[in-house]
């Protein structure tokens, strides 16, 4: 059987772009492209010579921009995480060597039927309710029928006309350091569909293979309405879809493993202007930051085109986000809209849900990061702190878990977005990594506002603790780490320190009140940093300041 | 709504009276004079049953069994032309059987029974090539479900059964392999889509076979082969490992010689399968445990069935050989004490447009992975679509191009509301009509075809006329309703006596009542004898 499914099709890999023909007025088939690299110079050569150069336009290019508004729709697909994919037995691990996750279904042979893994629909149902989408009870399966050699069956299924839910939005609250602002973007669609296999193109490019260990697995296609208008917001759409399926266990959301991809719809108009510009499609968007570099790029090289009167220029087309030149290209021209020949598929029986059924995955939704950024808001924590604890789903945990065990808000929230994070990064682990609990976190924060330890001694603790694991009152206790509020015994230590500095403490007298530190600083290094430093202060400004 | 009073025309038909409990012969010459045999031929016994009480009490062997069916096999094959693969392990098979009998270990209930799969149907290790080139050696890794099921209660599959290709025909001229013949006159056809199935259960080549019906591929070749064809509720059985063809209307379904085969079969193979989500999780009845034998029946066995006769399948364009038929098996069954009226189907008509489009758009989406890149027929090309075009073009025969291209064009942008679209509520109104029937009527009874079997060739050329010939069975399909064919009679061709069967059409999940109708006459219809020549003389001695 291994043999009829590693056959290679015996074509250049450059065909498989089916945007690879240019068809020219009478329908011919002339020029078959050798690479994707070559296409790109040719279509470029097609188009007036168009040049953004960031460098020496970039003010011209700016003034230019604020005449125009950009209209961006996003077509998210989330890999849903189900243990199989989502008409067969088959597990889907990232990364397994090619057709060792395939079954007579998902390869499409003869015979072989679709059978609905439930899951599918409970993580729809869950995404959907997150999205304040209105469900269809009873919806149903579609087929989309293409050939492609990565498409077992010449059709997808997929859902066309009714899709599970419908009619929602997304929350997003735009990062401090761009300026910051809560965000509303309507949701057109949610509905449920099966991911195709890859092609593997051989380095000398004489042939194909198909890997069909993706074919089958469950997506959720996630389509927005045309609401954004900036890079920054469409980056934040998908940062914040990204963070709503990872709290709700639907998907990991790993761009780089394509667990979630997004293509971009991006149109321009003059500001005023009430009909939409001519649409173009990117893909290829790997990361958050190449949808808003993508997205931006493309804002420039439409406008542009307006503004020196070739509007006539931007068609309807797929182009592609190249990441290295950091610009996009065509991929392929669209000739009037594809016929997928959608109808139902009668291979399944309809999806029916129960209002019970909705009712108790209601209930089981986790607090999605909405709520919990109002919520953290509503603690009188800053929009900065909020977004950094409730934009990690594990962070959060952490947090909210630290609060639960009596911990100060702000302390809490500083000791994470501080040490805790700072540690984090240079060790390059996650909060879940770390040895401290957030019940120790708590008692750490405890144990220095009621003043057994300084709060120097809480850091040494904390990085101990998040290294080495251990709990606070354990360390405290086994280092002989409590803090000393014994007045008399400061007062020792600050006696002995001014009679072992007489030339100091001369200064110090003789007006170098500055030198104030050093002694505080000489006392805490004899206290061994246990010394209440407040105590110290006091006791030291006393006996420095006395006339004797 | 629905018309009950009996017609006139049924009355006043002529030796109606004569006809009943007899053979319902049409000919003239054949009502008076004798049948050729003296003795009256006793009613179609069930070969299952025979054979496993014969196994039982060790009369006979399972491999002497199976030597006895190739070896009728080697002389009858070379004209009918029925499998396109014989298995080479059923000795081997039949001897694990006879060793299980000699042990004493359980025997399932189809031991040693020798059975024709159609080759659309999957089975593990032999070629399953849906009677399509680009199928061509093709060896599926696993078995379909009703194959699977029948296995496991012992049967032996013998062979791929020839076909229509991918289902597409009812002539089995459509085979890219060969043309089946039919066992009662080699130049005709045995119907189709499942003409080897049923040519090989009437020429006695294996003892039951399953077949597959989208649009009457059971039934109307079971009416031209004179043997019984069972076309259960769509939902029956798994489709897992049928080779779609049109996915709402498909079903996989029984030949047998007997009612009683017929039912044991399904009841082999019937039930839910996880593996297909439109397989029905009702409980499957014992069909064969309510059967009666013939001298326990009453006068009157079928008392008090409602049993309505379709009007519209015994008007002008049906052959009236074939309706003085179908009036005689109605007769037949008023002596058995049903009450028979016609009924009238308004959309009937309605439905033979509506399933070409339907099956057509179904199955150009079906067949499209049928592309030569992860099996089947590639052929060699240096970019892509030249690889689907041409290893589609040299794999699909002339007939699913058309049915491809049909589909296609029924989905496509434009034309989906006017066609498919328009089909669906056809189909909606012919499921509704067949509701309010039988609300009214225990089961409906209609032609299986329009005519007996047709000389090869003869629709060759004339699709729409292979289409028409469907009229009689693709109702059914759209509706999702089991139906039962049985033989009742003969029509006079030129050259030989040709079978005519009689469609039994019940509500959804009553295979039960229409097998159990079936059984009574065919146990009761005298005078008749459903043996073809090619082995009629080897099977008298």
């Amino acid at each position: 059987m291994a043999l009829t499914f590693l056959r290679g099709i015996q074509l250049n890999p450059s065909m498989l772009y089916p945007s690879s023909y240019f068809a020219r007025k009478h329908g011919v088939l002339f020029c078959c492209m050798r690479s994707a690299q070559t296409q790109t110079a040719t279509q470029e050569k097609e188009q007036p010579k168009l040049k953004i150069s960031t460098q020496n336009q970039s003010k011209t290019v700016d003034k230019i921009l604020k005449d125009y508004e950009a209209v961006i729709g996003i077509e998210t697909h989330v890999q849903l995480s189900t243990l199989t994919k989502a008409f067969c037995s088959c597990p889907y691990n990232y990364g397994s060597p090619p057709n060792t996750s395939v079954c007579p279904v998902c390869m499409g042979l003869p015979g072989a039927l679709p059978v609905l893994n439930s899951k599918v629909i409970e993580c729809a149902v869950r995404v959907g309710l997150a999205l304040n989408c209105k469900l269809s009870l009873s919806s149903k399966f579609d087929r989309k029928q293409y050939f492609y050699p990565d498409l077992p069956k010449g059709y997808q299924i997929s859902q066309f006309d009714i899709p599970i839910a419908s009619g929602g939005y997304l929350d997003v609250d735009l990062p401090v350091e761009f300026g910051g602002g809560h965000r509303k973007f309507g949701v057109t669609r949610v509905h449920m569909e099966e991911d195709a296999g890859k092609l593997l193109h051989t380095d000398g490019g004489s042939y194909s293979q198909v890997d069909l260990n993706r074919a089958g697995v469950p997506l959720l296609e996630i389509v927005s309405e045309p609401d954004m208008r900036t890079g920054i917001e469409a980056a934040e759409y998908a940062a914040e879809l990204q963070r709503l399926v990872r709290y709700l266990g639907v998907s990991n959301g790993n761009m780089q493993e394509g667990s979630l991809r997004c293509d971009v719809n991006i149109s321009v108009r003059p500001i005023g202007q009430l009909e939409f510009g001519t649409k173009v499609e990117i893909k290829n968007l790997n990361s958050f930051s190449s949808v808003s570099r993508a997205i931006d790029y493309e804002i420039s090289r439409q406008v542009l085109l307006h503004s020196q009167g070739q509007v006539d220029q931007i068609v309807q087309e797929t182009r592609l986000w190249e990441e290295g030149a950091q610009k996009t290209v065509t991929m392929r021209k669209k000739e009037g809209l594809a016929d997928y020949r959608y109808f139902p598929e009668p291979d399944l029986p309809g999806v029916t849900l129960t209002e019970e059924y909705v009712d108790n995955i209601r209930k089981s939704l986790p607090e999605v990061p909405e709520a919990k950024r109002r919520r953290y808001e509503n603690m009188g924590l800053s929009m900065q702190d909020v977004l950094f604890l409730a934009n990690d789903m594990n962070i959060a945990e952490f947090f909210d878990a630290t609060i639960a065990a009596g911990a100060d808000v702000k302390l809490a929230a500083n000791w994470i977005m501080g040490d805790i994070a700072a540690y984090m990064k240079n060790e390059k682990v996650t909060i879940n990594e770390i040895k401290l609990t957030p019940q120790e976190l708590g008692e750490l924060i405890a144990s220095i506002k009621d003043g057994t330890i300084s709060g120097k001694i809480g850091k040494e603790i904390l990085f101990e603790v998040m290294a080495k694991g251990g709990t606070v009152k354990g360390l405290i206790k086994e280092k002989d780490l409590v803090q000393i509020v014994d007045t008399a015994e400061i007062e020792k230590l600050v006696d002995k320190v001014i009679a072992d500095n007489p030339m100091q403490l001369e200064q110090y007298r003789g007006g170098k009140t500055k030198l104030q530190g050093f002694f505080a600083g000489q006392v805490m290094k004899e206290s061994k940093g246990k010394a209440n430093p407040k105590l110290l202060n006091k006791i030291l400004l006393e006996k420095l300041n006395a006339t004797s | 709504m629905l018309s009950s009073v009996q017609t006139p025309r049924l009355l006043r038909f002529p030796n109606f009276q004569s006809l009943s409990l007899k053979c319902l012969h049409t000919s003239q010459s054949q009502l008076t004079t004798p049948l050729p045999t003296s003795t009256t031929p006793p009613p179609p016994p069930s070969q299952i049953l025979t054979i496993r009480k014969s196994l039982l009490s060790r009369e006979i062997t399972a491999v002497d069994l199976a030597t006895t069916f190739l070896q009728r096999l080697r002389h009858t094959e070379p004209q009918l032309k029925s499998f396109l693969y014989v298995s080479d392990v059923v000795l081997k098979e039949a001897e694990e059987i006879d060793r299980k009998i000699a042990n004493n270990e359980e025997l399932g209930p189809l031991a040693g029974v020798l059975v024709g799969v159609k080759d659309n149907i999957c089975t593990a290790d032999m070629p399953s090539t849906a009677g399509s080139k680009i199928l061509e050696n093709y060896k599926p890794p696993f078995d379909a479900t009703a194959v699977g099921k029948m296995k496991k209660c012992g049967a032996i599959v013998f062979g791929k059964t020839n076909m229509d290709e991918f289902g597409m025909g009812s002539t089995t001229e459509g085979s890219a392999y060969q043309v089946t013949a039919n066992p009662w006159d080699l130049s005709r056809v045995p119907g189709g889509s499942s003409g080897g199935s049923a040519a090989a259960v009437s020429a006695r080549q294996c003892m039951v076979s399953l077949g597959s019906d989208t649009g009457g591929s059971v039934r109307q070749p079971a009416s031209f082969c004179g043997v019984v064809g069972l076309k259960p509720t769509y939902g029956r059985v798994s489709r897992y490992g049928l080779v779609a063809y049109a996915s709402s209307l498909d079903v996989i379904g029984c030949f047998g010689s007997s009612v009683a085969d017929a039912g044991i079969l399904l009841h082999a193979i019937s039930g839910h399968d996880k593996f297909d989500a439109t397989s029905s999780k009702r409980e499957v009845p014992d069909f064969a445990s309510q059967f009666i034998a013939r001298d326990h029946l009453d006068s009157k066995p079928l008392k008090g069935l409602r049993v309505g006769l379709i009007r519209e399948t015994i008007e002008d364009g049906v052959d009236p050989e074939v309706i003085t038929s179908i009036r005689g098996a109605a007769s037949h069954l008023e002596e058995l004490g049903c009450t028979v009226t016609e009924v009238s189907l308004p959309s009937f008509s309605l439905g033979l447009p509506a399933y070409y489009i339907l099956a057509s758009s179904e199955s150009s989406s079906n067949l499209s992975r049928y592309d030569g890149i992860r099996y089947g027929k590639q052929v060699v090309a240096d970019e892509l679509n030249s690889l689907y075009g041409e290893s589609r073009a040299g794999g699909f025969g002339s007939e699913v191009k058309m049915r491809i291209l049909m589909g296609t064009y029924a989905l496509s942008a434009g034309y989906y509301d006017a066609y498919y679209k328009r089909a669906q509520q056809v189909r909606t109104l012919v499921r509704e009509n067949f509701r309010a029937a039988l609300e009214e009527n225990d089961i409906l009874i209609s032609p299986a075809a329009p005519s007996a079997a047709y000389r090869i060739g003869e629709k060759k050329n004339d699709p729409l006329s292979m289409y028409a010939g469907d009229i009689m069975t693709v109702n059914v399909n759209l509706a999702g309703l089991p139906a039962l064919v049985l033989p009742c009679g003969f029509v006079d061709s030129s050259s030989a006596a040709l079978p005519v069967g009689v469609q039994m059409i019940g509500a959804a999940f009553e295979e039960e009542k229409l097998l159990k109708v079936g059984h009574i006459f065919e146990q009761t219809l005298q005078g008749c004898s459903f043996i073809p020549p090619i082995v009629a003389d080897e099977l008298a001695c």
